[in-house]
């Protein structure tokens, strides 16, 4: 009876498109976050091992590199979707639908996520790097014996602050010929005053960010224990 | 085994240049326990850190087992450090990683031993350290002593043959710095191990330290034997860092108490005594052959590393043909004395 309420009151819901759109935004967050991850990592590595009092001081490729960090973090999303449009039709093929919304939401997040990851690096006892350098380790052992198992429960922290970041960009990719539930937020919910699908699609997000949130909490958890 | 000469290191700080080793040489023997003590900024811990050239000092050589370490190359540098094991007053364990995994770290960045080999050194050094039982934990859920312990086990698992320790014990409570002390001891004596540590507490260098260095204003202001630098060192800043404060302060009172009622036939001494010399009736002989007597005002008996020791602060009354005679005595029974008024 209520279930046939809830029906009256959707009429223009179509549970295939909101499907197929809900698959869609998990398609792009999940790559999205992936090259994020891969991008970023490193990127954060080189801005904390280059930075000052690092162990591959280096002023130049610190300052050009952060520069860089700044312009994109600094580029509205919205803008950086239409400036990328040349660039994304090279690499993906389209700048429209899923596809076409992942490598400006790479662009967006990865440097973001290399902060995250820089400062995290950052709060790593000074003294270990001092154990290190004792026990005769090179830098790429110091990255990977050390800082990266070190890392492991804030960079959780960190993908998933990055991952929520993302679902608010997949929707603002809506406006762009996008795929995904912020796509259909727009051409239908708001374009088309169809105020119910617009209900769905964000109750839809609510929910992905706070299993994103749990997921994530729950990992951090898990590794601090052990 | 370490042969420091001529050492000198200067920070840079705005248009200053502070120094902080100056003109520092030191000799360490194979299988000495030598302690270097100082205040905090003395520059201790950056003359530890240049033994394995954690800090590069602007002149001078550092010599360990005839390898000049200013003269090494990047990598050759890298395979020293790895016969040079390091504890520290943080620990510096990873929390990402089990005791068994924090042990077994150096070996691991050598990278030529199979996982056998790693496994069978680990165990045995955690055996060593009495933690065999805790392989499996995380550093979290140990106790800071036994982190220390574990702290040992990594310094030790390359087989190394000189141990710094950068004030190891001086984030640990009274009783568990003992316990890390005579596992240090037990070590240096098991494994022939040289040992330099720094450290600002006394009771480290009366505990283990065969030699002593004392460090002030980047630079050493006195070395020697630790019981002729702990009995009657001869620097006033070496007296002042190692006298025992309170004696320090009697010293002070009897001297200005004497020195309105000084008459001469008293006097203050104190005598300082170690080895079996400690056993025997120094007090007695001396009444009984000066034919005066005294009265102690303040005395300690202990022990430096093994060996007894005592120190006694008497008043003394007689004149000064006894007195002579007094001195005669305590130079035959090898008591160290001096004359206080």
């Amino acid at each position: 009876m209520s279930l046939a309420l809830i029906n009256d009151l959707m009429t223009n819901i179509d549970w295939s498109e909101i499907n197929q759109a809900s698959v869609d935004t998990l398609f792009m967050l999940g790559i999205a976050v992936l090259f994020s991850t891969l991008i970023g990592i490193p990127v954060g590595l080189i801005l904390f091992l280059t930075n000052r009092g690092g162990l591959l001081a280096n002023k130049w490729i610190y300052s050009i590199l952060s520069l860089v960090v700044n312009i994109l973090r600094s580029i509205p999303f919205i803008i950086l979707l239409i400036i990328m449009i040349p660039t994304t039709t090279m690499l993906v093929g389209t700048s429209l639908g899923a596809k076409g919304t992942i490598p400006p939401l790479v662009v967006g997040a990865f440097p973001f996520f290399a902060r995250l990851v820089e400062n995290s690096l950052q709060e790593i006892d000074k003294g270990i790097f001092q154990m290190a350098e004792s026990c005769g380790a090179k830098i790429w052992q110091i990255v990977y014996y050390i800082l990266l198992p070190e890392l492991l429960p804030s960079l959780i922290a960190s993908i998933t602050v990055t991952a929520i970041a993302l679902v608010s960009y997949t929707a603002m990719a809506g406006t762009v010929g996008g795929g995904g539930l912020g796509d259909l937020a727009i051409r239908y919910g708001y374009q088309r005053f169809q105020t119910d699908v617009m209900l769905i699609t964000v109750g839809l997000m609510v929910i992905l960010v706070q299993l994103i949130q749990i997921i994530g909490d729950s990992l951090v958890k898990w590794i601090r224990k052990r | 085994m370490i042969k420091i000469n001529n050492l000198y290191k200067s920070y840079q700080h705005k248009k200053h240049s502070i120094k902080v080793l100056d003109n520092v040489s030191l000799e360490v023997k194979r299988g000495e326990v030598f302690g270097i003590i100082g205040k905090s900024g003395a520059g201790k811990s950056t003359l530890l850190k240049c033994l394995n050239l954690l800090e590069q000092p602007d002149s001078g050589n550092i010599n360990i087992d005839g390898l000049d370490l200013t003269s090494l190359t990047k990598s050759e540098l890298r395979q020293a450090r790895q016969q040079i094991g390091v504890i520290f007053q943080h620990f510096n364990l990873l929390n990402s990683k089990t005791i068994f995994d924090n042990v077994a770290l150096p070996l691991k960045l050598q990278g030529n031993l199979t996982s056998s080999q790693i496994k069978q050194t680990v165990d045995e050094m955690l055996s060593l350290v009495g933690l065999s039982q805790l392989a499996t934990k995380y550093p979290q859920s140990l106790s800071g002593g036994q982190k220390q312990r574990v702290g040992i086990a990594r310094a030790l698992v390359t087989k190394p043959k000189l141990l710094l320790s950068d004030e190891a014990t001086s984030a640990l409570d009274p009783e568990t710095t003992n316990e890390i002390l005579e596992l240090l001891l037990q070590i240096n004596q098991k494994l022939a191990i040289t040992i330099v540590l720094i450290t600002h507490e006394l009771e480290v260098v009366r505990k283990i330290c065969d030699k002593v260095a004392v460090i002030d204003g980047g630079k050493i202001i006195e070395q020697g034997n630790a019981f002729d630098i702990l009995l009657h060192p001869k620097q006033s800043l070496t007296r002042k860092l190692i006298i025992e404060e309170e004696t320090e302060k009697y010293l002070e009172q009897v001297k200005t108490f004497y020195q309105f009622e000084k008459t001469a036939s008293r006097h203050i001494i104190l005598l300082s005594f170690v080895g079996e010399t400690t056993y025997q009736p120094i007090l007695n002989t001396i009444a009984q052959e000066a034919k005066a007597n005294f009265s102690i005002l303040r005395g300690e008996l202990g022990r430096i590393k093994h060996m007894p020791f005592g120190q006694l602060l008497i008043e003394f009354n007689g004149d000064e043909q006894s007195l002579a005679l007094a001195c005669q005595v305590m130079q035959r029974m090898q008591v160290h004395y001096e004359i206080i008024s």
